[in-house]
This record gives C-alpha cells, structure tokens and sequence, in this order.
C-alpha cells in the first residue's frame, strides 16, 4: 500500500471540507473493497476521510412503508434489523449474503453503493426498489444513479447519508454466487408494489453493470409468478464473459435467478 | 504518522504508526501478537480475523487508524489464563486443525458466529456452519473436522 | 495397545501452541537491523532483458541495494536444477534449461523475477521495486501443453528443440499392447485433460536469511517440508554457502502439499542478498505472488486407449500423454509424470499389457512439480475415468467391471516396474459400496429426479506408490539423492526422551504420532517425549516429508533406533538385577525381570547408564541411538471412494450430496490423525474436480492469480465425509504401514466426475466441472 494520510470525519460537513482540502482524496467507510484494492496497490489516494464515526450517517428509520437506511450502516445491521425485516424482508437477507460473516461486520450500504461494483449486491435491489440515494447535496434517484461499471452520478466531494425506499408489497433477491470470489455472477431483486407494478434489477451479469430488466419487468406485471417468465428473452449481448461463465450462461442465470426471486417472494 | 491507542487483550496499548499501517500489520509487527495471521491480498481467506469491539473483522482489511479507540481481541487473548475457551479446547478435542496456520482466524470466527447464534437464539446447524465459515479458507482439514469442532464448541457454550 | 501407544487417538501434542495463536511460523521471527526483500517481477510470459536501470530504485527511501541477475551469477551462484535425471527412448539425457534464481538474459513466465530490492521496510521496498526499470524486448509465448510441440511454436528453451525436455516410455512393447488392442472386443478411447493446480498452502512462502560476518556463516528461516535437502541444494548446487556454514531451520510451516519441497529463487536471493548488503533479509510472499511463483501442480494432456475381451477382462491399456513441466525444471519436476505417474496406470488391476509414454515440454508458464499426490492422482484419472466409461460402454456395472479385473494375488509385478507386495481391493471396495449403500442408489435417484435434480454416482479405485523411496531402485531410475530417513532416540538420565528427525511435520502431527512410538515401546506417556525437527543444526540428516514418506520411511528410521536403544537399555537392566537379558521386559514405564517380582524404573535404568557406575563390561555410557533406514520397497496404499451427486439442470451447480472412503494404509498410528489426512485429501480432490483451474491467456497471462478467480474449496463446497479403514500390512517396514497424506487428492477426483457425467447421462465434461461447463454439458 503507498502512504496515505487518514482523517475521521466527526461530521458530514467536517467530510466534505477534509476531502476538499485533500489533493486525491477518498471516502472511506467500511474499507472492505478500498482497502484490498490500496493493498494491492490498485488505488494510491492521497487521503482517505473516515466516515463510520458519523452519527447522523448510522442508522435505520422505518416509518409506516418508509424505510432509511443511514449510509455508515453495515450489512450486518441491515441484516438483523427487526423494523426493516417487518417491512422489507428482502432486503435482510440481500444483506445477509454480502461478503462474509467479518466484511458485513465493516461493510457499509453507502460505500456498496458508492463504489458501484458490478458485482455488488446492494444496487439491484436499489434500482428494484426505486430508492432514493440521499447525498449532502442533493437526492438522486437510483434509475439516475447508476451509471456503468464502478461508477456513479456522484459528484467529486459528494457524499452519500443515507438511502430510502417505500417497502414493496413482496420482494426478494436471489444469487448466485461467483464459484471463486463469492460475488454475484448473477444476482436479480424482485420487488412487486402495491399498484400492481414490478420492477427488476439485476447486478453481476451485465457487461455495462446494474440493470433493470424491461421484459422481465412487463411479464411480472401482468402476470406475477415465475412462470412468467419463460417466455421472456435475456439478451446475451448484454452479458459479461469470462472464465467463469460466458454470456449466455450468464443470461440463462439470469432468468433462474430471476424466476427463484419471484418464488422466494412469494 | 498518526498515533492509535486500543485495548488490545484487555491491556490498554498506545503506538505511533504510520496512517496505512493495517491491523493485522499493527498486532503482529508493534505489539508482537504473531497468532494474527496474513494468507491473502484479497479479503478471503479469514486468516486474519480478531475481534474488534466484539465483532469478527478481517484484521488485514483495516486500517489501524480506523480502529483507534476500540477494544480488540485477537487469539492470544481469548483463554482465560490457562483455562481454554470452549472453542480452543473443542479445536484440539476433534482435531480440527493441521498446520495451525488457519486456526487462529477460524477460531475466532468460529466464536464470532456462536456468539450471534446464542444472541438471536438460533441453533447452529451443520449447513449454518459451513455457510458462516465463507470467509475462512482452510487447506489442511477439509474442514470436516472443524464443524465438528464448532457443534460441540456450540453445545458447550449454550 | 496402551493409552498412547500405536492406534490410539491421542489428541495432538502441538495444537496448544497453534489454538493459543503461539505457533512460530516464519514470517513471525523478526532479527536485530532486518531488512526486506522486494522481487522484480517480469510482467511478460517471454522476453529478453535488454537493460535495467536502477537508478531511480536505488535512490529511494530505505533502500539499500538492487541486485539483479548478473551480478548473482557474478557471485558465483549456480542455477536452480533438477534432481532427477530422466533419459529419452532414444537414450539421450532431458533437456534442461538454466533457471538463475535472478534472470540474466530472458524471462520465461510472467512471475519470473530478474531483479531484487533490499530495504528497510516491505513497503519501501515494494515501491523501489516498482522503481526498477527493466527494458524488455517482448518475445512471442506459448502456454499450451499440446500446442508447445507444434513446429513454429515459440522455443522457451534453446537447448530444448521443439520444447521437448523429453520422450520417454514404460511397460510392455507398445507393438505388444498396439495388437491386444487391435484383438480386443471392445476398446474404449478417451482424450483426458488434467487441469492445472495451484497449490495455496494458506501460509505463503517466506525466507528471512542472515549472513553472520563474525562466524562467516548463513542461517535461513525457510518455509519447507525438508530443510536438510534446502541446505544440500543451496550448497552443493547453488553455491550459496558451504553445507557446514550454513543452518537451515523449518519451524511452524502453515501446510505445504508439495510446494514447499523445493527450493526456489526467493531463498537463494535472500540468503546472497543478506551477505552482498551486509543485513538480515526477509521476504514473505503476497498471494498474487504464491500464485505466480509457486511451482503449480498437474497440466496434463492425455489419450488412452483399452481393451476388453468377451468376458470384460482387460486386455490392454495404452496411455499417451503430454506433460506440461512450465518454464523451468524445478527440482522433482521431471520425477512426477514418470515415476510417479506412468507407473501407477496399471490402477489395481491385472494387466498384462501396458505401455505409457510421457513427454514433457516447456511452456511459458510457472514450473510444474510436485503437488498432493504428485502423479498419482494424474494416473487415478486416467485409469478410473476410463474403467468407468469402458464400464457404461460395455453395459456392466462399474464396481463389477472393477472387480472383475482386481489384482488379487501377491506380490504382484505390474508391466510397469512396480511389484504390489500386498493389498485387498475387494474389501475397500465392498466396504466403500456398503457404506454408500450402492443397492439403494436408483431409489434415490429416483427421488431426486422428483424434486428436479440429477443424481449421479462414480467409482474410484486407486491405488498409489509412496512411502518414497528405496534409495538404491530410484538411484537406478535418475534420482539425484536417497530417499531413505534419518532418526536419533537420546533418552536422558531422567528417562525422557528425546527424537531426532528428518521427517517435518507442517500439519501432519508428527510432535504426537512419533511420540505414540515411544509410548508403545516403553510404555511412558507422550509428555515424556520430545520429537524435535526442522533445524539442520539439531538433526544431524534428513530427506524430509512429502510422498506420504514420514510414517513407512521416517517412522520405521525411529522404530530402528528404538531398537538400538532398548537392547542397551535391557542389557543394562539385565546386569543391574542379575538377570537373563532374554527375561526383561519393559512395560508402563518399568524395566522387569519375568517370573520375578525383580523390577527398576525406567529412568532408574536410564540413569544407570548415564553415572556409569555400573554397567556391563565393555559398554560405553550413555542411551542414545541413531539410525538411517533405506526402505526396500515403495508402500502401496490403495482403496475404494463413491461419490454421489446432486446437480441443479437449471445453473448446473453439483452438490456433493455424499462421499465415502475406504482406505487400506497398513497399520495405522494414530486413526484421528489418519482421518484428518483423508478429509483434507478428499477436499483437494473435491476442488481439483469441481472448482481449481490455474489458467493463463495465449499470452502468458495468469488469469487465475487470486482468490477472486481461483475458486478453493470451502466449508459450504463440501459434504462430512463416511470413511473407514481396512488394514493389510505392508511387509516391507517394520510397522505395516503405508501412508496416507495423499490418497485422498488420488482417490477423489475421477470419483467425482464419474458421479457429475452420470448424472448428466453426457461423459464429455473436463476439470473443474464448474457451473458453467457442466450446465454447457447438459445444454450442449
């Protein structure tokens, strides 16, 4: 790893001032996948800014339908959490399946989200949900969000506080996980609201990154159950390949993880 | 440089680092606690896991200077004086280790998920166990012989 | 059998220090002013070296030199070699190329270092070395086994025409088994390939060397499974230093399975390092480097043929086979797909006609040697995956075809040099099929076939030469040493006792099953034992662990110095009560004369030698003995596995629903131990089969350098193992045993395809099953 100078942000201001007066600064909250990625000497920031010990960027509000994730959340929080599980049991066991049992320890919703990996779990279900990514500038909309492979609408300096969503009638996300690094290969969120309306989103298949499947989406409305599905084509051309699954078994794991979502929901 | 200060097996410690200085770097290198140990670059292979603050990390994924002020438990503390914590004594009662060099970070996890188990009021089945020990990489047992270690680990423990 | 003696589970004496995080690994020992060794890797699979500049390097923080290859040749350092000798058919020496610890003029694989930086930190150095400004002039590569013998391919070596390091051939006149293939009823062919393994022992290399001024003399903190032949090789070879200047000390070592015999670059560079920079020099590997530089294991290219008559008795079996040795010979490497291979394709079965021929060809890729099972498991599958398919094409059951063919007399001489002293197959394999209940596979199929599952079952019978190695046979077939072992048996004053081995324990528990030996013979508990190890200064001599060679070879060493030790130790009870030394029994810890109430503790007999007092006429004081034993046969475990599968037609996920192991070790010491042996054996086999694939691109590229691409097998990848043993002694060694560190990665694989492409109903699937290849298979 090359030399870097650490700071902790007590709070979301104090963040954004450190990483305005730092000359290639970065967030750091968990540190899960910038700190492997420093160690192999992939990324050289001057400065990293420390944004665990932010109170206002912890915690979980679940009001009525409405649920805020703040953005210094781990995993495992999201996981065990009782409010979010009444609501949106889904997104408790998305959650339960990142990393393992250590990295949800550390791992946060804001950082998953920030760094946009292609094979992070976190985005589907945040373009399934529709949620609204919360920053200390602005809120953007996850459609608006994600923007290809690692990276985001976020500005240079912007932080991400907190994420929020209307809990869905039914929702579930289903895996499948790389054989070798355990990421999704394939990982599809299902989530049906209350008009009748679907959405799907769909992470580690996709060559330009986080996807909501149209076809899917149109087949789950009018017709929810995984049988639904067979009849709907998941274009190989849009899929990764590489030595561990070409496109179109990428594709194929697609439409399984799909259909097993919709089952797991219910 | 930046100065971090922890409880580290129950003893308050104090060193001067500089900022890119890991966990795992800080135990073993400054305060000589070698039982933490480093297998991977990438995060996977649990070798490296301590408590912090009574939760498993990976010790090789965090900056010392992040876990300034909190307390950290590695496997050099987890005995009792001589008396073996359950999940030690279970270790060696069902052979659940060859070359050692995983051991500590199973060890440690393996207390991590008995712990939450107990907390939520789960029991610990074998698909549980194998499932919870995703991050730990083991060469030498098969790991057969360490979810046996963990069953009874967890019986002892409830 | 007492408390501790042989064949009980005595619980391990060295976990305390291992679950108390105070195992003593090498990367742990630290030394007064060290410094940091940072190696210059090449990032191309091919290239000449047209300059380094190191200037830059050398004016950075904390370094304190930049070494490269020319001036480590400079130093008079040797190159790495191999040691052992393999002769083409034509007569004609293998073609080896030099391997510099640095590189001189060429790199051969991406990994290959051509230089080194000494700092005062690991990241000091690793950013000097990232300084270092190596000019290459980029040359085509080659990395496929097959292709690499193509005219025009990219020549890695010069003095290897054709990359060919040689063509060499075993068994019957391949005219002889041509015709019995031609005048058989029935002849299965297959083309196998045997995927590249990475070995990943999860403690990485490490060195830590120092050169010691004042006494002009070396000491090397090294992670290896023999450290007297890391001395031998890095003094009379490397040039290193002279073998009495230098002490090489294995201590904890984090798993080995092979690639932690040889000697590499790293240890070599470090030690000449320490001496040109004047500083102790450490280095420990990153994974990605473990990946790169570590010898890989495996990389065969294979096509079989054999023959059955009408009553599915086999006929003939004729194997041809490339083998895929990487850029350099490292030290065994050309051992592994003769010796440790082609002999062993004659499985348990009676053959009477069989022809193997090997050649071994030099890519651009990391160098090949030995990994868990060093061509055994390579043979198995080739063997057990052909009977299994021989038994699908002729319509019989697999177990039948197998026992209709088993060897069942002894000694058994195969076309293939070995002679098999003893054995029962048709025990393991009634045992495996029990344990399996193989009766009842149709019904659970059936049931899977409900819940939208395909289930599967395969054999493998293997059976394996170890206990490596008669010292004057492999003398005969181009080994460069002996393979015999080395122990000392001091029993102190007191009448504990300490053993001296060259046998190194990294997992294997030797601390607790040598000491069982003692606890057997004298009846004193294993506390009362020391088993010391791993240091060259300690233990006079030693060829170390691998080849499942510490219980038949290094153990039977410790039973013939125990066997010195007690005829003095009853000869000078026998003088002390006045009694026929033919009366004396030792037992519990007591010395006794039979029929009488006459008795002395052992430590009172133990001190008697010592003062000296009163000893018999002529006998020097003392209680300490030494012995070397040369085995005079190879050990041949063998046994029976059953793999049963579950795979998903939907994502083509296998699930290892069940797997039985029936094993025949000899005598086993400590049945815990055994056990531990098989399940991580079978686990390796498990991950060569479904999950391990060490793969470049055309260009030399090791995709797989990680474990985000290379998949290992973790705790949800496996089932718990049903295993069992069945003992036929081995004849050879005065214990019976065999061994049993490798069987489990021998047995398992072919186990588990045979299992998937039943399951499938589709037998053209290759290593590693993945998802993706077996869900391909089904949707092909």
């Amino acid at each position: 790893m090359y030399d870097v100078n650490y700071h902790r942000a007590s709070s979301v201001e104090e963040a954004a001032s450190l990483m305005s007066r730092a000359e290639d600064g970065k967030f750091v909250a968990g540190g899960q996948t910038l700190i492997p990625t420093m160690k192999q000497r992939l990324a050289a920031p001057s400065d990293l800014i420390d944004l665990r010990h932010i109170a206002s960027m912890k915690g979980i509000r679940v009001e009525g339908g409405k649920v805020t994730i703040g953005a210094a959340t781990t995993h495992a929080e999201v996981a065990g959490s009782a409010d979010i599980a009444r609501v949106c049991p889904g997104i408790c066991s998305l959650a339960s399946h990142i990393g393992d049992p250590a990295v949800r320890h550390m791992g946060t919703i804001g950082g998953s989200i920030a760094n946009n990996d292609p094979a992070a779990d976190y985005p589907a279900a945040m373009m399934a949900l529709g949620a609204d990514i919360v920053t200390n500038k602005r809120t953007i909309a996850a459609d608006d969000f994600f923007a290809g492979l690692f990276e985001t609408a976020l500005e240079d300096g912007e932080i991400i506080t907190s994420v929020s969503f209307s809990a869905p009638v039914k929702c579930a996300y289903a895996k499948f996980a790389n054989p070798a690094s355990r990421y999704a290969m394939a990982g599809v969120f299902v989530a049906r609201f209350d008009d009748g309306s679907v959405r799907v989103g769909v992470t580690g298949a996709g060559s330009d990154g986080v996807f909501r499947h149209k076809g899917m989406e149109d087949a789950l409305t009018s017709d929810w159950n995984a049988g639904a599905l067979d009849g709907v084509s998941v274009d190989e051309g849009m899929m990764l390949s590489d030595i561990h699954g070409d496109a179109a078994y990428r594709a194929n794991l697609v439409k399984v993880m799909a259909k097993r979502a919709v089952a797991a929901a219910g | 440089m930046t100065t971090v200060n922890m409880t580290v097996n129950g003893r308050k410690v104090s060193g001067e680092v500089s900022d890119r200085t890991l966990l795992s770097q800080f135990l073993r290198e400054n305060l000589n606690l070698t039982g933490t140990h480093v297998g991977c670059d990438t995060s996977q292979c649990g070798a490296c896991v301590v408590h912090v603050d009574g939760k498993a990390i990976k010790s090789c994924t965090t900056l010392a200077a992040q876990m300034d002020g909190t307390s950290v438990t590695t496997i050099e503390g987890l005995a009792n004086g001589a008396d073996l914590h359950p999940v030690q004594a279970a270790f060696r009662e069902h052979h659940g280790l060859q070359c050692g060099f995983c051991t500590p970070g199973m060890i440690m996890t393996a207390v991590d998920m008995i712990e939450r188990a107990k907390a939520s009021g789960r029991k610990l089945d074998e698909k549980t166990i194998r499932a919870e020990l995703e991050g730990n990489i083991c060469r030498c047992t098969g790991y057969h012989n360490i979810v046996r270690a963990i069953e009874a680990a967890a019986a002892a423990m409830a | 059998m007492g408390m501790e003696g042989i064949g009980a589970r005595v619980k391990r004496k060295e976990d305390q220090r291992f679950i108390t995080g105070k195992g003593r690994y090498t990367d742990d020992f630290k030394m007064a002013g060290m410094h940091f060794a940072a190696f210059v890797r090449s990032p191309h699979a091919h290239a000449r070296i047209k300059g380094i500049d190191k200037s830059a390097a050398e004016a950075m923080p904390g370094v304190v030199g930049v070494l490269d290859g020319k001036q480590l040749t400079g130093d008079g350092i040797g190159n790495i070699i191999c040691g052992w000798m393999i002769h083409s058919k034509d007569g004609s020496p293998m073609n080896m190329g030099a391997w510099s610890a640095l590189a001189t003029e060429y790199v051969r694989y991406v990994g290959d270092a051509a230089a080194v930086v000494i700092a005062d930190t690991e990241e000091n150095a690793r950013a000097a070395a990232g300084a270092v400004d190596v000019d290459y002039e980029v040359l085509p590569a080659i990395v496929d086994p097959a292709a690499t013998l193509n005219a025009g391919a990219p020549q890695v070596h010069d003095n290897a025409p054709g990359n060919l390091i040689y063509d060499w051939e075993v068994g019957t006149d391949v005219k002889t088994v041509d015709e019995a293939l031609a005048n058989s009823v029935h002849v299965t062919e297959m083309e196998i390939r045997n995927n590249r393994l990475i070995p990943n022992a999860i403690e990485p290399r490490a060195a830590l060397a120092n050169y010691d001024m004042a006494d002009d003399h070396f000491t090397l903190y090294t992670t290896s499974q023999n450290p007297h032949v890391a001395r031998l090789v890095l003094s009379a070879f490397y040039q290193v230093a002279p073998e009495h200047k230098l002490r090489v000390i294995a201590p904890d070592v984090g798993g080995g399975f092979g690639s932690k015999i040889f000697i590499y670059p790293e240890e070599i560079v470090c030690l000449w390092a320490s001496k040109r920079t004047g500083v102790p020099v450490k280095w420990t590997a990153e994974r990605t480097e473990s990946f790169l530089a570590d010898a890989h294991g495996r990389d065969h290219v294979t096509k079989a043929w054999i023959g059955f008559d009408a009553d599915n008795k086999i006929t003939g079996f004729k194997i041809d086979t490339i083998a895929n040795l990487g850029a350099y010979m490292s030290l065994f490497s050309s051992s592994v797909p003769t010796y440790l291979y082609a002999i062993l394709m004659s499985g348990q079965y009676d053959i009477a006609n069989v022809h193997c021929n090997v050649r071994a060809v030099y890519t651009n890729t990391a160098p090949v040697d030995a990994y868990r099972g060093a061509g055994r498991p390579e043979a198995t599958y080739v063997v057990e995956r052909i009977m299994e398919t021989a038994a699908r094409e002729l319509g019989v059951d697999p177990a039948e075809l197998r026992r209709k063919n088993f060897v069942r007399s002894f000694p058994h001489q195969t076309p293939l040099i070995l002679c098999y002293d003893a054995g029962d197959y048709d025990a393991t394999l009634d045992a495996a099929l029990k344990a399996a209940d193989y009766a009842g596979f149709p019904a659970r199929r059936a049931e899977a076939e409900k819940r939208g599952k395909k289930r599967g079952i395969g054999l493998s019978c293997y059976i394996e030469a170890c206990g490596l190695a008669p010292s004057a046979a492999v003398g005969s077939l181009g080994a460069g040493v002996g393979l015999w072992e080395s122990a000392e048996v001091r029993v102190n004053p007191v009448g504990t006792v300490e053993v001296l081995t060259g046998a190194h324990s990294h997992g294997q528990g030797h601390e607790t099953t040598f000491s069982q030996l003692i606890a057997e013979r004298f009846g004193l508990p294993t506390d009362n034992v020391s088993i010391v190890h791993g240091d060259t200064d300690k233990v006079q001599f030693g060829m170390g662990t691998y080849g499942s060679r510490s219980g038949a070879v290094g153990m039977s060493a410790v039973v013939k110095a125990l066997d010195k030790v007690e005829g003095k130790a009853r000869k000078i009870a026998a003088h002390l009560m006045e009694a026929d030394e033919a009366d004396i029994v030792i037992e519990n810890g007591e010395v006794k004369v039979a029929g009488t109430d006459k008795k002395l503790g052992w430590h009172e007999v133990c001190l008697a030698a010592y003062t000296a007092h009163n000893l018999p006429e002529g006998m020097e004081p003392g209680l300490k003995e030494t012995s070397f034993y040369d085995p005079t046969n190879f050990t041949f475990p063998a046994g029976s596995y059953v793999c049963e599968v579950e795979v998903d037609p939907e994502t083509g996920v296998t699930e290892v629903v069940q797997f039985v192991a029936a094993d025949d070790f000899g005598r086993i010491i400590n049945p815990m131990i055994v056990e531990g042996q098989v399940h991580g054996g079978v686990t390796q086999g498990i991950g060569q089969a479904l999950l391990e694939h060490g793969i470049y691109t055309e260009d030399g590229q090791l995709v797989t350098a990680s474990y985000m691409d290379y998949a290992m097998p973790r705790a949800d990848n496996v089932p718990s193992y049903k295993l069992s043993t069945h003992e036929t002694l081995c004849p050879s060694n005065p214990l019976g045993v065999k061994g049993c560190g490798e069987a489990g990665a021998i047995g398992s694989p072919p186990a588990v395809i045979n299992a998937i492409t039943d399951a499938i109903g589709n037998n053209n699937l290759s290593m590693p099953a993945t998802p993706a290849r077996v869900w391909a298979a089904m949707n092909g």
